[in-house]
């Protein structure tokens, strides 16, 4: 049977030389976590299983992509390496792929024009196409209240999910959970599902986005945003069908090794590969 | 230095390959041209259909030929292990290598398909020289079919709601499922067996 994938995010600002990969909190403060090649080296080395470079600025500020940044890190990474940010036509997947990247991750572009992700599967296969969907949380009065959406009951009361865009700045009213089953339609061979309300906060994934997301689809769901410990891994294994936890914060300030969050989700009961 | 081909027919990307051979030492050749097939080891990488893998393949195949009957290991890789065999429910018009004896087919599960992520290896022949070192592990699958061998020619299965051909090994010819270009350090040894052979 499959493992369940441990990813550690690479969140890059590639405004400086090599770029530099940030965390931030909420998607809006930011702190500096190191050199992204080498970070994903390391994380190789430590027992990754994949590794997420997300291009935080080209969405927003046109920036192209990250070529010289994969090419670095495909020397030395041998597990895949997915790609996001920027990534707006074919001939910018392709330059990613030619760079070494064997996915990308797709957001406000395919919301923009869907037809990409039918393009990029086309093009690459369903496996080489990820579709990031960054998710808000709607809270709403009564269920009659959000015409439409697909509502989600969480503790902190009845809510949909909104998509946004360009890194957290715009909102589209789009359903999170709908789009996902309409890329899915699509060909998209994997969501990258974020919590924004959950993102930067360390308080554990967003468990009932998870599940609903990944319960509704049969293509694999990767759960992020909010891991503080590994004990919030075992939590969206145990609770929800995430094919895969993503993490950055919690790995990148060495608070916990790949290595020990994948024996201590082993000793736990969940396949993971050691 | 073994200089190793990496066959470029245009299907799917072969950095990570050349980049994995490179690391192990030894001298990548991007086999733009048939030409360039003259090398120690071959390796035809490859992900996509059946059908188009055959025909970008088809100029390569002569020499492919050639580099077998002269005892030259080759290394397939995913589409390029598939093309290894007669042919593919998945193209059924389009005649394989037919190097091996059987034919690819769709993985009869229930489960999800493709077949993506890490799953565990179980080595049937233990004499495969690709596993030298190697007793079970972990390697990175993406496909959604396999190959149904006529002759005894299974070296390692997985299981995925059934059992799956992971590789294959008939004399100098090997093929993997499984991407070792993309299965850590595992991967990586079974790629230096294949380049010490």
């Amino acid at each position: 049977m499959l493992c369940r994938r441990i990813i550690p995010c690479l969140d890059c600002d590639l405004a400086v030389p090599h770029g530099r990969v940030v965390k931030g909190i909420e998607f809006k403060r930011i702190r500096y976590a190191g050199v992204p090649w080498q970070l994903a080296k390391k994380y190789y080395e430590d027992g990754a299983d994949e590794i997420v470079f997300l291009d935080i600025t080209a969405s927003h500020e046109r920036r192209g992509t990250m070529t010289d940044v994969i090419e670095r890190a495909s020397k030395n990474v041998f597990v895949p390496l997915a790609v996001g940010g920027g990534i707006r036509t074919i001939q910018d997947a392709r330059k990613v792929f030619n760079a070494g990247a064997d996915k990308v991750a797709v957001n406000t572009a395919a919301i923009k024009n869907p037809a990409l992700v039918d393009g990029l599967a086309r093009h690459f296969g369903s496996q080489a196409c990820v579709v990031a969907i960054d998710a808000k949380r709607r809270y709403i009065s009564s269920p009659g209240k959000a015409r439409g959406k697909i509502v989600v009951k969480t503790p902190e009361g009845p809510c949909w999910y909104e998509c946004s865009i360009y890194g957290g700045r715009e909102f589209t009213g789009v359903d999170a959970i709908r789009w996902a089953l309409e890329v899915e339609g699509r060909g998209a061979g994997e969501i990258l599902l974020t919590s924004m309300d959950k993102d930067g906060t360390v308080e554990g994934y967003d468990i009932p986005l998870t599940k609903a997301v990944s319960e509704r689809l049969s293509i694999p769901v990767i759960a992020s945003g909010g891991c503080g410990n590994p004990w919030h891994m075992y939590e969206v294994f145990k609770k929800t069908q995430a094919s895969a936890a993503l993490a950055a914060s919690i790995f990148h300030y060495e608070t916990h090794s790949i290595k020990k969050v994948k024996n201590y989700l082993a000793k736990k009961g969940i396949k993971v590969r050691l | 230095m073994v200089k190793v081909a990496i066959v470029d027919y245009g299907m799917g990307n072969i950095g990570s390959v050349y980049n994995a051979v490179n690391h192990l030492g030894a001298k990548p050749i991007v086999a733009t041209a048939p030409s360039k097939l003259n090398a120690d080891k071959v390796i035809i990488p490859g992900v996509g259909a059946f059908g188009d893998g055959i025909k970008n393949l088809a100029p390569f195949i002569p020499k492919i030929r050639e580099a077998l009957a002269s005892d030259i290991p080759l290394l397939g890789i995913c589409l390029g292990s598939q093309m290894l065999f007669e042919g593919s429910d998945e193209s059924p018009r389009t005649k394989g290598l037919s190097v091996m004896k059987g034919k690819i087919t769709k993985i009869p599960t229930r489960l999800k398909l493709p077949h993506i992520g890490w799953n565990s290896l179980e080595i049937k022949r233990k004499a495969c020289p690709l596993f030298r070192g190697i007793r079970d592990g972990y390697v990175y699958f993406v496909h959604s079919y396999h190959a149904l061998p006529k002759e005894d020619m299974v070296a390692a299965t997985t299981r995925y709601g059934c059992t799956v051909t992971a590789s294959v090994w008939k004399r100098n010819i090997f093929g993997t499922q499984f991407h070792p270009e993309k299965s850590g350090a595992v991967g990586l040894r079974m790629l230096k067996n294949f380049l010490e052979l």
